[in-house]
């Protein structure tokens, strides 16, 4: 791969952070690090399984976003407009388009500065008992938002089971690579495959969000299906799908979009009323589905969970 | 009155459906039809945009093609032709006005200083407001060879027009590149026989 500018930043440049969640605290309220363990024999992988499918068809907790419960965008318009180039550039390729694209069986390879690397099954990613469901504010970068009532798990339960090392200080996202089920990749519209990061803080961030399901059902493929990520902070493109691997890294990884146009597109791509795109203002956007236009909130209104990961950094610089 | 007459009248009805055909179907869709999707703003913009860049083209091709064709009667199409892009881009800067910018001016007039991707489409509005002026009878007499001139204006048009579909476009740029070829062959047929004829060809 071609050595990008920002992998020459120093990680010493970079405002200090360290994984502030206490991993010996999330194992115990997750209680049971001997379900974990057993999970990862063949029999436990089988036991697993059963219990996401029972735990699909119970009750599911509402743990973020009640608030926004009146706000859900009509399920179609979440499952029919999508912006996943894989499938094509037009929003409605993806739904129209990924129709051959299998989901399952699904592996995630785990890589780089990481106690417990390896290749998993996807049920051995996901812990039953952690599924809840989140309604979030999606904001794309192109202006218009969503509300979307997500499935998953809190991306720090994942993190913190991988045991990352000290010198994890980014975690970087890769969406699978399948030109045969992905009609998008015939083009080079992006350099393929898909890639997102996060700063290791950010991935902790209690809102960082692992989706497996959305309106309460399993991700159709034009939303990322069988795994994505939900930053509601950052601007959509951020939120990568169909996650492929996650790799564990000291320095900034490249991310696709900022490959694509650096100017338009940075790493952070926090949502910021007061950093305009250098094509179009980011201080409101349209409320789909319709016409209606918003004033934009400074992190999509999620500040008081995210701002303090930014303090003291120049938010326009760090785009 | 005469055939050839005639013929002249019918081609220019038929240009008229053709070229009304878009808004006909826009305002269709908006009202009537699929309201332009879930996200009718930018659906209309780039519906209306689109528009408005092909029949300019259309209108810059007139002149080629009844040199390739030798339909002379062609020529009598192009004001029509013009004036209708003109029209499509004045609906697409009046639907960026209103549907999409609320008439909030603090924001049209920072999009319209500072935002490459706006100016220059602007600009590409600006340049055909004087030829769709001096597009009558009385003007282009009043002018004369200096109407020709003026009309080259129409070059500068085609290629702000060209630059902002190119700019609108987030990382997929086969639609613009397909006009840009269609322009530059438009463009370069002129030259061509300007270099080769040292004639105005008009």
């Amino acid at each position: 791969m071609k050595k990008r500018a920002w992998d020459t930043i120093p990680s010493s440049d970079i405002t200090p952070e360290e994984i502030y969640f206490n991993r010996r605290e999330f194992l115990a309220r997750a209680g049971l690090l001997g379900v974990a363990a057993a999970a990862l024999t063949p029999d436990g992988v089988a036991a697993a399984i059963r219990g996401a499918r029972a735990q699909r068809g119970q009750e599911v907790p509402l743990r973020v976003g009640a608030d926004l419960q009146d706000e859900v965008s009509p399920e179609e318009v979440v499952t029919g407009w999508n912006n996943f180039y894989e499938f094509g550039t037009g929003k409605e390729d993806p739904a129209r388009y990924s129709g051959d694209f299998e989901p399952s069986p699904w592996s995630v390879e785990i890589t780089g500065e990481v106690a417990n690397p390896g290749v998993y099954d996807l049920d051995d990613l996901v812990r039953p008992g952690e599924i809840e469901d989140r309604i979030y504010r999606l904001r794309c970068v192109e202006a218009w938002s969503l509300t979307v009532p997500w499935r998953g798990f809190p991306l720090r339960n994942l993190i913190s089971r991988l045991e990352p090392t000290s010198r994890a200080k980014f975690v970087a996202f890769e969406t699978v690579y399948r030109p045969d089920q992905m009609p998008g990749l015939r083009r080079n519209v992006l350099d393929w495959p898909y890639v997102e990061g996060l700063r290791i803080d950010e991935a902790a961030n209690e809102l960082a969000f692992m989706a497996t399901g959305v309106y309460g059902k399993d991700l159709p493929n034009q939303n990322g299906a069988p795994l994505r990520l939900v930053v509601p902070w950052k601007y959509g493109f951020k939120s990568i799908k169909s996650i492929a691997r996650i790799h564990f890294q000291e320095e900034m990884p490249p991310t696709s979009w900022n490959l694509s146009q650096p100017r338009e597109y940075g790493f952070y791509a926090n949502v910021n009323p007061n950093v305009d795109h250098p094509r179009w203002s980011q201080a409101s956007h349209r409320v789909l589905p319709g016409i209606r236009r918003t004033d934009t909130l400074m992190f999509n209104g999620y500040a008081e969970q995210v701002a303090h990961l930014y303090a003291g950094m120049d938010l326009a610089r760090w785009y | 009155m005469n055939a050839r007459a005639r013929r002249v009248l019918w081609m220019k009805v038929a240009a008229w459906v053709a070229l009304s055909g878009p808004l006909a179907w826009g305002v269709y869709r908006w009202f009537l039809g699929d309201g332009f999707g879930f996200d009718p703003v930018q659906e209309i913009m780039r519906y209306s945009g689109f528009t408005a860049v092909w029949v300019l083209i259309a209108g810059l091709a007139v002149t080629p093609l009844r040199r390739w064709t030798g339909l002379n009667d062609l020529q009598k199409l192009r004001r029509l032709v013009g004036l209708w892009a003109f029209a499509y881009a004045a609906i697409h800067f009046t639907l960026y006005l209103s549907i999409d910018r609320f008439f909030e001016w603090d924001t049209i007039v920072e999009d319209l200083t500072e935002r490459p991707f706006l100016i220059v489409g602007f600009l590409a509005l600006l340049t055909m407001v004087p030829l769709a002026l001096t597009s009558t009878k009385g003007w282009i007499r009043r002018l004369g060879k200096r109407w020709v001139t003026l009309h080259r204006l129409v070059y500068v048009s085609g290629g702000l027009a060209l630059l902002h579909f190119w700019w609108g476009q987030k990382a997929d740029l086969r639609n613009p590149m397909i006009a840009g070829a269609v322009l530059a062959v438009l463009l370069g047929a002129r030259v061509w026989w300007a270099t080769r004829s040292g004639r105005r060809t008009g």
